[in-house]
């Protein structure tokens, strides 16, 4: 089974929020800006609390966060 | 660069540094041959047991000096705490870190099973050791750079 790439629409939740820094959504999800910076590039993929932390922020849900890039590979 | 990265290469090119110039400073003193056969297990052991000491000491105070440089130059403060990514990137650069460890630990034994000298179980077990260090440190940076 291929690996799953999960990919998310942080960078621009954070500039529809105020134009929110890096720093500042580090801050309220409880993590370093390296953190942000990681998910932001796709170089990480947060655990499941993060990921919640980050839609408590936002408001929103996981699934409008953080969607699948390689669905279709997968299925 | 992130302050994770560079803290990974100050550390890298710190314990090479406090290494080489304590092995200088140690075989300055004492140079190869001129310890006594009957000397060699506590020569051996005085060297771990100092360069321990040596390098946590020397590790603290490049620590503080790398920060204050860091503060000055980006005027960022360093985090304060380690989260989940930093949690799992030294996990496995501890992983493989004791990888290279266990190898040159079998290395070291080795050694003794095929009747080299004892100094070179001792040299193989430093070396080891730094090279472990090392390798936990090029873990932590590669990781840091390409993404878990």
């Amino acid at each position: 089974m291929g690996k799953i790439l999960i990919s998310n629409h942080i960078r621009k939740l954070r500039f529809n929020h105020d134009e929110m820094t890096q720093q500042q959504l580090a801050e309220k999800a409880g993590v370093t800006r390296q953190t942000i910076v990681a998910l932001e590039q796709g170089k990480y993929s947060p655990s499941l609390e993060l990921a919640f932390r980050i839609a408590l922020v936002f408001n929103l849900s996981l699934d409008e966060i953080f969607f699948i890039e390689n669905k279709e590979e997968i299925i | 660069m992130s302050y994770q990265e560079k803290k990974s290469i100050m550390s890298l090119i710190g314990s090479l540094l406090v290494f080489g110039l304590y092995s200088l400073y140690v075989f300055q003193k004492h140079p190869f041959g001129s310890v006594e056969s009957t000397d060699i297990f506590s020569f051996w052991g005085a060297f771990i047991l100092i360069l321990i000491p040596v390098s946590i000491v020397a590790k603290i105070i490049i620590t503080i000096v790398f920060n204050i440089i860091f503060r000055i130059t980006t005027n960022e403060k360093e985090p304060s705490f380690s989260d989940e990514l930093d949690k799992l990137i030294e996990l496995k650069a501890t992983k493989n870190s004791h990888y290279v460890f266990t190898l040159g630990f079998l290395l070291a034994m080795g050694s003794l099973v095929v009747d080299m000298p004892h100094s070179a179980m001792f040299i193989i077990l430093i070396l080891t050791g730094l090279m472990s260090e090392m390798v936990g440190v090029i873990t932590q940076l590669y990781l840091y750079r390409k993404g878990v």
